[in-house]
């Protein structure tokens, strides 16, 4: 904002990218820091800092996606960008908490930074009704997380994440039920952030409603925030009474994978499709909240990282054609092997790497998080993973299908430097990540 | 005034008043059709949450629970601008604050 005061309007994103490089350099120079800020209300471990940095890369390629999309906004651009760093920072607080306090403002910062996002188009009604029910249902399920906190407050008398877990370690058999019931409201209260069934219905239309350069953060930095922090928790704050939400965590996950994959065979609009695609994902990764006592951070993170780059190629795509075609159906991509082959073949690699074929990284987080819920005895969850991940395969084909098969049709795409260059680079590394996984996996 | 609270010791009279608001907030969210009805609801669901942690903190006798509560209403305020700004856009596209309108986006 400062920027604009001095009319640097066009400055700005270059900016704000060599910024958030440095900050990409600066995260990872605390690397087996493992310190803590502010009175223990912040903690920087290895954990925050791979999934830091992995934000930060995120943001990273959305900015650089983002001068074309908002090439003919110019005005509002620093609005814009402002937001979108505000969500960033929410992101960074989700993944570095020590402090329930923490973990409450980090999603706030988000949320409504997001709800803003979501509603960012003005003028259309579609926009403004995502932006709205997004803030209904986000707020309700906040005031949730807050009286879930407020009564783990009421039976340890402390936010601290290490000194409830020291609570229930020492009052074994005689937790306070009022503890119980703070835990539970918690956990529905992440299962909504996350999108996990039955607290899904959201996610489509914020996806849809939203404008695409939204969505596509939305699904990659807003997922793999709430995951990360849902993760800590379960792992960390409620690791001696994780046995109490197990039940409710199996269903979810069951649930939400059924739920995903079914309902994404039924859409036609390429957002709404992501949307129900996202939801499936989230519905493997619940997988591994369900195994967290086993500590599976390092698959939490490999199949992030495989989902975030299979998206974010995905949208480099879908934009462009969307904007030529005005139109976010699966139609608009008919014909446009024929067009234009190389966009085509980029668009089948995403889809496949969403999918979970091999030689893309998708393929690899599927299996190690198979491998670790099948190693914690959860065998019944993964056979419906498995039956759900084939079912999707069918969904990401119909994508291919139009591209290849169909006749083609009047959209001419524009071939813009900076979507090409966010395409090749994720999916390049998904496909380094896919042939080459052990640094990942084993980060921590 | 914490010897007060504890010689009653109405910590259960608290934590029934603040649940019971908060029930009365989650029914007005469900049940409502006009959309300032509903964030009025989700307010009265958060200041029932502040309630309990002014009570639990009193209670306990330690202030983390009321400079937690500080920061709820700083995010309730910075939340009912972004809804109401959202709302404002929301009825010069359409003219009505009815969210059964709102219907677009479905399946």
């Amino acid at each position: 904002m400062l920027a604009e005061i001095f009319n640097l309007r066009k400055l700005i994103v270059p900016i704000l990218v060599i910024g958030l490089a440095v900050i990409f350099g600066l995260n990872l120079n605390d690397w087996n820091s493992n310190q803590a800020f502010f009175n223990n209300m912040l903690r920087v471990d290895n954990f925050s800092v791979a999934f830091s940095g992995l934000a930060i890369f995120v943001t990273l390629l959305v900015f650089i996606l983002s001068t074309d999309f908002y090439a003919n906004e110019q005005a509002h651009i620093s609005d814009y960008m402002s937001i979108l760093t505000f969500i960033l920072v929410g992101a960074l607080m989700m993944f570095s908490f020590a402090n329930l306090t923490m973990l409450f403002l980090g999603i706030e910062t988000l949320s409504i930074a997001l709800y803003i996002m979501a509603g960012s188009k003005r003028f259309d009604v579609r926009s403004n009704e995502a932006g709205f029910k997004y803030f209904l249902l986000g707020s309700f399920a906040s005031a949730f997380l807050l009286f879930g906190i407020a009564l783990i407050f009421g039976a340890t008398g402390t936010f601290d994440l290490n000194k409830i877990a020291d609570y229930t370690l020492q009052n074994q058999g005689n937790i306070s039920p009022l503890f119980y019931t703070g835990m539970v409201m918690m956990v529905f209260a992440m299962l909504f952030k996350v999108s996990a069934a039955p607290f899904h219905f959201w996610a489509p239309d914020v996806y849809e409603g939203a404008p695409s350069l939204v969505t596509a953060y939305m699904s990659t930095l807003v997922k793999i925030a709430a995951f990360a922090a849902f993760y800590k928790l379960m792992s960390a704050t409620f690791f001696y009474t994780f046995d109490k939400a197990e039940l409710i965590l199996n269903v979810a996950a069951i649930l939400t994978l059924a739920v995903g994959n079914l309902m994404a065979l039924a859409q036609t609009n390429f957002k709404r499709l992501l949307a129900y695609s996202g939801i499936s994902h989230a519905g493997y990764m619940m997988l591994l909240i369900l195994s967290a006592k086993d500590q599976t951070a390092g698959a939490l993170f490999y199949y992030s990282l495989a989902y975030a780059l299979s998206t974010l190629a995905a949208f480099a795509i879908a934009i462009p054609i969307f904007k030529a075609a005005k139109s976010e159906e699966i139609d608009s991509f008919n014909g446009l092997a024929k067009k234009n082959p190389l966009a085509a073949a980029a668009m089948s690699m995403a889809m496949l790497g969403l999918a979970g074929i091999p030689p893309f990284a998708g393929f690899l987080g599927k299996y190690y998080i198979f491998t670790e819920a099948l190693h914690s005895d959860y065998f019944k969850t993964t056979l419906v993973a498995i039956f759900a991940s084939m079912i999707g395969v069918y969904y990401y084909f119909k994508v291919i299908i139009a591209m290849y098969g169909k006749p083609e049709n009047e959209v001419k795409m524009e071939n813009s430097i900076n979507y090409q260059l966010v395409l090749w680079v994720c999916l390049g590394l998904s496909l380094f990540f896919g042939l080459y996984p052990a640094p990942i996996l084993n980060i921590f | 005034m914490n010897t007060a609270i504890e010689q009653a010791n109405p910590q259960n009279w608290y934590l029934l008043l603040s649940t019971v608001l908060f029930s009365i907030g989650v029914m007005g969210v469900l049940m409502r059709r006009n959309a300032l009805i509903i964030l009025m609801c989700v307010e009265l669901m958060l200041n029932s949450v502040n309630l309990l942690l002014v009570s639990f903190s009193a209670y306990a006798g330690n202030t983390d629970g009321q400079v937690f509560v500080f920061f709820i209403m700083v995010v309730a305020a910075a939340e009912v601008a972004v809804g109401l700004a959202l709302l404002v856009s929301i009825y010069r596209n359409i003219g009505t604050t009815d969210i059964d309108v709102l219907s677009k986006l479905k399946w």
